[in-house]
C-alpha cells in the first residue's frame, strides 16, 4: 500500500498554470533518456554506464536498442565513475548515470580525481536529484551535490528546469570536451522556457522580466518561481525570473543585472542553502558591492522533514504561495 | 634488450630515483625500489608505447594506481625519453608539473592518480573502450598490497571478470609493508592468489625482481576472457641493504651520507653483475 501522491500545486497554483497556458511536459528524466538514445544512435562512441540504474534512469529502451553502447557495473558507484573516466580517456563519450545521492557522495573522490583533476570529457548524470525520492528518506536525497561539486575545479554543473533545458543540456554535454555534471528530477515538468530562448551553458535564461524582485531559481523549483511571479503581478509587484541552469560557470552578468535592477533578490533551489546556488549568488552580489534585499529559499541545515517531494517543497516554501509570501515580506520590510 | 641489459639498467634507475628523492626532499623510497624492476620491464620490454606514440589511440595504457611511487616512474620514463632528465630537477618545486603523484600534464602519463583504489576501475574503462573498438590494446595497472583494503578494487575485480577483460593486467607490488607496518598486522589480506582467482582472474605469482619470470608472466596471454593478476612478490627498499624491509623507508628521505652509501652499494652490485656475466 502506498499513500496517494500529494499534488505539487495548490488549486490556486493550478489555476495560474491554466491562466498562463503552461504546457505540461514529461519528466526531465524521460527527456534525458530519449535525448541520450537519439544521440547514441547517431554516434557509436557514445556510451552509457549504469550501476543497476538503467531502470531508474529510464535507459532500458537504450539498452535494448543499443546493447553494445551500455555498460553495466552493478551497484558500485565508485567503479561506475572510474570506468566512465577510463572510457572518456580513451575517446568514448561516456555518460555515467546513477541517482545523484549515490553518485555524488559514494564516488565523490572518483569525480574529483578521475574525472575533474584528470580532465577527461566524462559526463556524470545525477538522476532523481534533490528530494525527488521524497519519502524514501534522506539516504536518497541529494541536497549536497551542488555544494560539493562547486568546490571542485573543472566541472560544468547543469541543473535544467524543463524538458527543453534538459534536452539542450544533454546535447551540450555530449559535445563538451571537459567534465560535465547534470542533475534533474523525475516529476513531470511544465515547459517554462520562453519560445526562442537559446540554451547556452553559463548563460541564465530570463523567463520573465521584472524590477521589484528577482527570483533566481533552477531545476524543478523554477516553475514555482514563474507562478509566484505571475501571482505577484496581480498585486502590482513586478518579478523577474531567471533559470540559472548553469551553476558553474556562474552567469555573473545576469546575477549582477538582477541585483542592480531589482530591489530584492530571492534564490530558490532544491538543495541545502549551505553551499548552494543562493550562496553563489550572494557572494557574486556582495563582491560587486551590491546589497539588494536578499533571501535564500531552499533546504535548511536540519533533519529534513519527511514526506513526498511535494510535501517538502510546500514545507520549505517552494511553492507559488510560499515564494509570493517571501517576496512580499522582503519588499515590505523597512 | 636482454635480461642482463635491463638488470644493469635497473641500477642506474635506482640511483637516479634516489638522487631525485634526495634533491626533492620528499618521495616514496621503499615502494619505489620495490616496483622499479616491474616498471623497467614494462616500459622497456612489454608496453606498446613509445615517446613518439603517446597520442596513438591504439597504444597500450599504463596507469599507476599506487601513484605515490611516482619517483620510480619518473626515473624510468625519463630514461626512456618521455621527458628530459633535467625536468626531474624540478620535482616538487613551485609551479613544476612534476608533483608527488602522476599527472597527465606530463608527457606519457595517462591519468592523475594518487588516491588509492582508483587505478583499477579506470583501467576497466580503458580496457572496455579497447574491446569496443576491436583494438589489441592491453591495459596495465600497478597496485600496492596495502591499497587492496580500498573497496573500489574489489568492485573492479568483480566487474573485470564479468566483462571478460582479458586485455587487462593488474600487477600487485606485493612488498607486504605499508605506512603503519606489515600489511598482515594492519589489515590482513591473504590469501591474495585465492581471492583473485575466486573473483575470476588468471593469477600468476612471480618474484617481482626476476626479469625472466616477470617478462613471461606479463607477455604470455591469459586464457580467453580472463583478466590477468600478477602477484609480484617484492622487497620494499630492494637493492639498498639498509632500506630493505625497513618500514621507515616508506617515505623516508635519505640524508647525504645515506644517499652516498646507497649509491655506492648499488654501484658495487652493478659491478658484480658486470663481472659475473661477461
Amino acid at each position: 500500500m502506498s499513500a496517494p501522491a500529494p499534488s505539487m500545486f495548490s488549486p490556486a497554483a493550478n489555476a495560474m498554470i491554466q491562466q498562463l497556458g503552461l504546457k505540461k511536459g514529461r519528466a526531465n528524466l524521460e527527456e534525458f533518456a530519449d535525448t541520450l538514445q537519439a544521440l547514441a544512435t547517431a554516434d557509436r562512441n557514445l556510451i552509457a554506464v549504469t550501476s543497476d540504474s538503467r531502470g531508474s534512469g529510464k535507459l532500458a529502451p537504450f539498452g535494448k536498442a543499443l546493447p553494445k553502447q551500455i555498460v553495466e557495473v552493478g551497484i558500485a558507484e565508485q567503479n561506475l565513475v572510474g570506468i566512465t573516466a577510463g572510457l572518456a580517456a580513451c575517446g568514448k563519450k561516456a555518460f555515467g548515470v546513477s541517482p545523484s545521492c549515490f553518485l555524488t557522495a559514494r564516488s565523490l573522490e572518483q569525480i574529483k580525481n578521475d574525472v575533474c583533476y584528470s580532465n577527461v570529457p566524462a559526463v556524470l548524470v545525477g538522476i532523481s536529484s534533490g528530494v525527488s525520492y521524497g519519502a524514501l528518506g534522506s539516504t536518497h536525497h541529494s541536497l549536497h551535490d551542488l555544494a560539493v561539486l562547486r568546490a571542485i575545479n573543472n566541472v560544468t554543473i547543469l541543473v535544467p528546469a524543463d524538458n527543453i533545458e534538459t534536452r539542450e543540456a544533454i546535447r551540450y554535454a555530449a559535445k563538451a570536451t571537459r567534465p560535465v555534471f547534470v542533475r534533474f528530477g523525475k516529476a513531470a515538468m511544465f515547459d517554462v522556457t520562453p519560445a526562442g530562448a537559446v540554451f547556452e551553458a553559463g548563460k541564465a535564461i530570463t523567463i520573465r522580466e521584472g524590477t521589484d524582485v528577482a527570483f533566481i531559481a533552477n531545476g524543478e523549483t523554477v516553475v514555482h518561481a514563474v507562478l509566484a511571479a505571475a501571482h505577484l503581478a496581480a498585486g502590482g509587484i513586478s518579478a523577474r525570473v531567471l533559470s540559472l541552469h548553469t551553476v558553474k560557470p556562474l552567469d555573473t552578468a545576469a546575477i549582477l543585472a538582477a541585483g542592480r535592477e531589482c530591489r530584492a533578490v530571492i534564490t530558490v533551489e532544491e538543495h541545502m542553502v549551505a553551499g548552494g546556488v543562493g550562496e553563489a549568488v550572494a557572494s557574486t552580489l556582495l563582491q560587486a558591492g551590491l546589497a539588494p534585499r536578499f533571501k535564500m529559499v531552499g533546504f535548511p541545515d536540519e533533519d529534513t522533514v519527511t514526506g513526498a517531494q511535494a510535501d517538502l517543497f510546500r514545507h520549505y516554501g517552494i511553492s507559488m504561495e510560499g515564494l509570493s509570501a517571501t517576496a512580499t515580506a522582503l519588499l515590505r520590510r523597512s | 634488450m636482454t635480461d642482463r641489459d635491463l638488470v644493469l639498467k635497473s641500477f642506474a634507475l635506482r640511483r637516479r630515483m634516489l638522487r631525485l628523492i634526495y634533491e626533492a626532499g620528499a618521495g616514496h623510497t621503499g615502494g619505489g625500489l620495490s616496483c622499479l624492476d616491474i616498471l623497467n620491464i614494462l616500459y622497456n620490454r612489454v608496453l606498446k608505447i613509445t615517446p613518439e606514440t603517446v597520442a596513438d589511440p591504439l597504444r597500450d595504457r599504463y596507469v599507476q594506481s599506487k601513484g605515490h611511487c611516482v619517483e620510480a616512474l619518473y626515473a624510468v620514463m625519463s630514461d626512456r625519453g618521455y621527458f628530459p632528465d633535467a625536468d626531474l630537477d624540478t620535482v616538487c618545486h613551485y609551479r613544476s608539473y612534476y608533483v608527488g603523484h602522476p599527472t597527465r600534464k606530463i608527457r606519457g602519463m595517462e591519468m592523475n592518480t594518487g588516491a588509492l583504489g582508483h587505478g583499477l576501475p579506470i583501467c576497466l574503462g580503458m580496457a572496455l573502450a579497447a574491446k569496443m573498438d576491436g583494438a589489441t590494446t592491453r591495459v596495465f595497472t600497478l597496485l600496492g598490497d596495502g591499497e587492496l583494503a580500498e573497496g573500489s578494487n574489489w568492485e573492479a575485480a568483480m566487474a573485470a571478470a564479468h566483462h571478460k577483460l582479458d586485455n587487462l593486467v593488474a600487477i600487485l607490488d606485493h612488498n607486504t609493508l605499508q605506512i603503519t607496518g606489515h600489511t598482515r598486522d594492519v589489515l590482513s589480506n591473504e590469501p591474495l592468489d585465492e581471492k583473485w582467482r575466486a573473483f575470476g582472474w588468471e593469477v600468476r605469482t612471480v618474484d617481482g625482481h626476476d626479469y625472466a619470470a616477470l617478462t613471461a608472466a606479463l607477455t604470455t596471454p591469459p586464457p580467453a576472457g580472463k583478466p590477468l593478476f600478477i602477484l609480484a612478490n617484492t622487497v620494499k627498499g630492494k637493492g639498498v641493504g639498509f632500506m630493505e624491509n625497513v618500514g621507515k623507508w616508506h617515505h623516508g628521505v635519505p640524508s647525504e651520507a645515506e644517499l652516498a652509501q646507497a649509491l655506492s652499494e648499488l654501484t658495487a652490485a652493478e659491478q658484480k653483475v658486470r663481472e659475473a656475466s661477461v
